[in-house]
């Protein structure tokens, strides 16, 4: 229809894709325990549900923030009215901490560069109006979130260029990877305005390690791009290893308060770390004055609102409630990660060894019928309409290779996670590939669990003892 | 700018145009009322002699009615221990359908708010992040960059930047005049129709707000039909942004577009109405904004839009108890237009006894108030801006001028009523009747020197006169208005 723009016309919202398809199959047939126990159960769901009863406690204990008041007093009318785009003071004072403590303290973030958003889908879309023309690119290592083809490309223009990851390193970045993905782009006529990463990783639920992050760092510096950082998930690590921000990298290589600085950019979000995803709340935090300002002017498209500010700002300034809750969070997605793990490994299936985020990056290559994509659709089809179980299929996060899948964890009770794990074992089984499987699954596990350890080796960096990258 | 390197040639580093540019309009010397407001801002008793703002347009005359209906209703808040049961399930609903209950709330709300006249369809409700987010997003729908809207002018000066900014559409304003009163005409936009489209622009479609931000006036019955047959008729699309609509005086008509989309001779599918919380309700922190389309087209791809600008959860699920109690809602719509009307008329009556006349106008949270006899050169923009600064600096008030709503006379500024209390507007029209007299006295060319003896001349007169206004405020408290209380004079940054 000529008459409507073109971005209603094109799917650049990129909500045809299989990862969206499966969300709108989980809507028609929801799993409840009591009403629909033979319903879809969702896994495609990056969500953490596992806290809200600390949140809930703390509401409890604090009946002022709860209700709109302020030393006892109603400050109703204050935040009715509120509507200024800088934001609540307080508000991103406590943001800052909250992201400072994720960080164990070793970077500082200086509220005036926190512009709020609408989200972290609201605050990426805001740094590619502000970095980028259209037809502008940026390169995102694959597998990258769905959502990114259409927070980072509909309305803005911009073209995303992958950044080819493969197994055979449990997909992590290399130099000549991102070389080729430069060149590529310059194949296309189409001028890299940066790079964009979400640590830790979206679906791989790996953190970058140091050695990415000072590659990423000096190709930034060479090419002279940007670097936008997604840490939408830095609060969800449970590794023994510690997260480093790429801010603890700017520091450690003694590049802050420089243009290099200038061009690094984090955006956050309380939708995973805090299981907020309802309240909208992201955050941009940029070293760079002039995106401060325009993002700042931008965020009149999506303001946080003033109550969810007011109730936040209470919240995440009570050090006590925060550092208990960061601690606890971890403790609980690692124990419901385990359980994942342990369960596809009783079906023969193998996981990305992952160290934070809601989900893993699960290896179902042994079950496609052929090495393809089409094979890959094929059993994701008969896992969301058979297994009755929505994950997410590779393809729909770019992967180069098929047969991987994303499942999450964290959205989930426990007794739906066992009867998630029961049914795919059971649909494991009934397949011919099953039965080889527990055939030789004895023998299968062991040369699994190797692939497994050196998929490990490669991802740990927390005794500092990277390996070469082959 | 940047890392942007004097040798010239590409750099990557260099940020977009958008970022650049001062398209989004906030350089223009409007805000500099604002910065002004700020530096020393009115406070009855902490700073009398501050600056009072009558640049915003809030609506804070009612917060008195939900601030007890929040009380009485804990059960609203999903942190209250009354509420806090639903508070996981709040707080992870990110479904950019918004709540079912929300979303009927609102149409309710949008029905009541209409007198009743029309129903909304709740499953045409969208979220947007406030009206800004809204007009934004609708742009996005409908056009492509370099496309046009036509915008009948004075318009809400934001517009530059909500339509165009970041979509690259551009504007083209239908000048309206005060030789009818700004009404805007079927003809006028006939006009700047052909004229752009002469000039190979591409026209997409008509936006203008009704009830009118500046001007406070609503669009008659007539009119409204005409220009949606007229829309029909060159196929480009209407949007009426009616962020205003239950701001509309007791006792005075509105018509929505909504009222006439089921004519037969209109195509439904170019019809887009913008809503927003904001003004009605007086709750621009919480960003409610609404787009509503009759086109099943623009409705879907709007909501996935609107995962850019979702409403929180958290409000979206307080508002859907509030705007679900009738009683409450009633009520507060009844009185909220009582109390507009009421302020309005205090408003223009102190305004006449000064010699100061506005144009006639039945909705809104402000006047446009005529000045064109005290610019010190008629039919000037300089003069206008000049006034401007003398109002902020001298009378101490900021307001704003035509200019910055593109309006193509000078003299005309846009004065904000409703977003303070009954002293604080008594204080006002004393410094405007103040300052009128002042000027009443002496030659234009020397209206800037003698304030100070101006000032004492005009003591005792200002005394009388102000005995005669509390006069009239008295009895207007005798009739009933209960007194809103004192406001505190926050004021979030550049907001119109």
């Amino acid at each position: 229809m000529k008459q409507l723009s073109t971005k209603v016309t094109s799917n650049g919202h990129g909500q045809d894709s299989s990862y969206f398809l499966g969300w709108e199959e989980y809507e028609k047939n929801p799993y409840d325990e009591i009403k629909n126990p033979n319903g879809m159960i969702q896994m495609g769901l990056a969500e953490n549900q596992l806290c809200f009863d600390l949140i809930e406690s703390w509401l409890a204990k604090n009946p002022d923030a709860a209700s709109l008041k302020r030393n006892g007093q109603s400050i109703f009318r204050e935040l009715a009215l509120f509507q200024d785009y800088h934001g609540m003071p307080e508000f991103k004072k406590a943001m800052a901490e909250f992201m400072e403590e994720i960080r164990g303290n070793r970077v500082t973030f200086d509220p005036k560069k926190i512009v709020l958003a609408a989200g972290s889908t609201s605050a990426n879309e805001t740094l590619m109006f502000c970095l980028a023309e259209p037809g502008d690119a940026f390169l995102l290592p694959t597998p990258y979130y769905p959502g990114f083809d259409r927070d980072l490309k509909w309305r803005t223009g911009a073209e995303i260029v992958p950044i080819h990851c493969s197994s055979s390193n449990g997909f992590q970045i290399t130099e000549a990877a991102l070389q080729q993905a430069y060149q590529q782009a310059n194949k296309l006529d189409l001028k890299v305005k940066g790079v964009l990463v979400t640590n830790p990783s979206n679906p791989l639920g790996t953190a970058l390690t140091r050695r990415e992050l000072n590659l990423l760092v000096d190709f930034i510096t060479s090419k002279n791009i940007h670097l936008i950082s997604d840490e939408i998930y830095s609060g969800t690590m449970f590794g023994f290893e510690q997260f480093i921000s790429v801010m603890d990298v700017l520091k450690d290589k003694k590049l802050e308060n420089t243009e290099v600085s200038k061009r690094v950019h984090v955006v956050y979000s309380l939708s995973k770390d805090l299981g907020l995803p309802g309240f909208r709340v992201g955050a941009i935090y940029s070293n760079d004055e002039m995106i401060v300002s325009a993002a700042t002017k931008m965020s009149s498209f999506g303001l946080v609102s003033s109550q969810t500010q007011y109730l936040l700002s209470a919240l995440l300034s009570d050090k006590k409630f925060t550092s208990q809750y960061l601690e606890e969070n971890q403790k609980r997605l690692k124990s419901r990660q385990k359980r994942l793990v342990s369960g596809l490994e009783s079906a023969g299936i193998t996981c990305l060894r992952s160290n934070a985020g809601l989900f893993c990056w699960v290896d179902m290559r042994h079950l496609l019928d052929t090495n393809t994509f089409e094979a890959e659709l094929d059993l994701w089809k008969k896992i969301v309409y058979n297994v009755k179980l929505n994950i997410s299929p590779g393809s729909s996060c770019h992967c180069t290779e098929p047969g991987w899948f994303r499942v999450c964890f964290a959205n989930m009770s426990e007794d739906t996670l066992d009867l998630a794990l029961k049914r795919l074992k059971t649909f494991v089984e009934s397949t011919d590939c099953g039965r080889m499987i527990s055939r030789s699954s004895h023998e299968r596990l062991k040369s699994l669990r190797k692939k497994t350890v050196s998929n490990w080796v490669f991802r740990v960096s927390w005794s500092d003892r990277v390996p070469d990258e082959r | 700018m940047g890392s942007l390197k004097k040798s010239g040639g590409y750099t990557g580093a260099i940020l977009s145009r958008i970022a650049t540019n001062d398209q989004h309009g906030e350089n223009s010397e409007y805000f500099d009322g604002w910065k002004s407001y700020d530096k020393n801002p009115f406070h009855l008793s902490r700073n009398p002699h501050g600056i009072i703002q009558m640049g915003l347009a809030e609506n804070q005359l009612c917060l008195d009615l939900i601030k007890e209906w929040i009380k009485e209703n804990p059960k609203a808040s999903v942190c209250t221990p009354e509420g806090v049961h639903q508070f996981s399930d709040i707080a992870n609903f990110q479904d950019y359908h918004g709540l079912k209950e929300f979303r009927q709330a609102i149409a309710h709300f949008m029905g009541k708010a209409r007198g009743g006249r029309v129903t909304f369809d709740p499953e045409r409700i969208v979220m947007s992040g406030g009206a800004t987010g809204a007009n934004e997003t609708i742009m996005f729908c409908l056009a492509d960059p370099g496309d046009v809207f036509l915008v009948p002018s004075p318009y809400y000066a934001a517009f530059d930047r909500d339509l165009r900014w970041r979509t690259g559409v551009e504007i083209v304003p239908v000048h309206c005049s005060s030789s009818n009163n700004f009404k805007l005409t079927v003809e006028a936009v006939e006009w700047a129709y052909k004229k752009a489209t002469e000039s190979n622009k591409n026209v997409k479609g008509l936006l203008f707000t009704n009830p009118s931000n500046p001007l406070g006036t609503i669009l008659d019955k007539d009119t409204l039909e005409n220009l949606v047959r007229f829309v029909t008729k060159k196929n480009i699309h209407l949007v009426v942004d009616e962020i205003y609509a239950a701001t509309v005086f007791a006792g005075e008509n509105f018509v929505s577009v909504a009222e006439v989309v089921k004519d037969s001779e209109v195509n439904a599918d170019l019809i887009h109405i913008v809503y927003s919380l904001s003004k009605d309700m007086g709750l621009p922190g919480f960003r409610v904004g609404i787009v509503y389309s009759y086109n099943d087209s623009v409705v879907s791809c709007a909501r996935k839009m609107s995962s850019f600008g979702l409403v929180s959860s958290q409000t979206q699920f307080m508002l859907a108890s509030m705007l679900s109690d009738d009683s409450f809602v009633d009520n507060f719509l009844m009185e909220s237009s009582k109390r507009l009307g009421i302020r309005h008329g205090v408003f223009t009556l102190g305004l006449k006894k000064a010699g100061i006349n506005c144009l006639i106008s039945t909705a809104g949270l402000f006047v446009w108030m005529d000045l064109r006899h005290l610019l010190r050169v008629r039919n000037s923009f300089e003069s206008e801006i000049e006034l401007w600064h003398i109002i902020i600096d001298k009378v101490k008030l900021n307001v704003s001028p035509g200019s910055s709503f593109q309006c193509t006379e000078p003299g005309w500024f846009r004065v904000c009523f409703a977003n303070m209390d009954d002293d604080t507007l008594h204080v006002a029209l004393l410094r405007i009747q103040d300052f009128v007299s002042k000027n009443s006295n002496k030659t234009a060319e020397k209206a800037s020197d003698n304030d100070q003896v101006i000032q004492n001349n005009n003591a005792k007169k200002q005394k009388w006169k102000q005995s005669n206004l509390r006069l009239s405020f008295r009895r207007l408290y005798e009739d009933g208005l209960s007194s809103p209380g004192i406001m505190s004079p926050h004021s979030p940054l550049l907001r119109t």
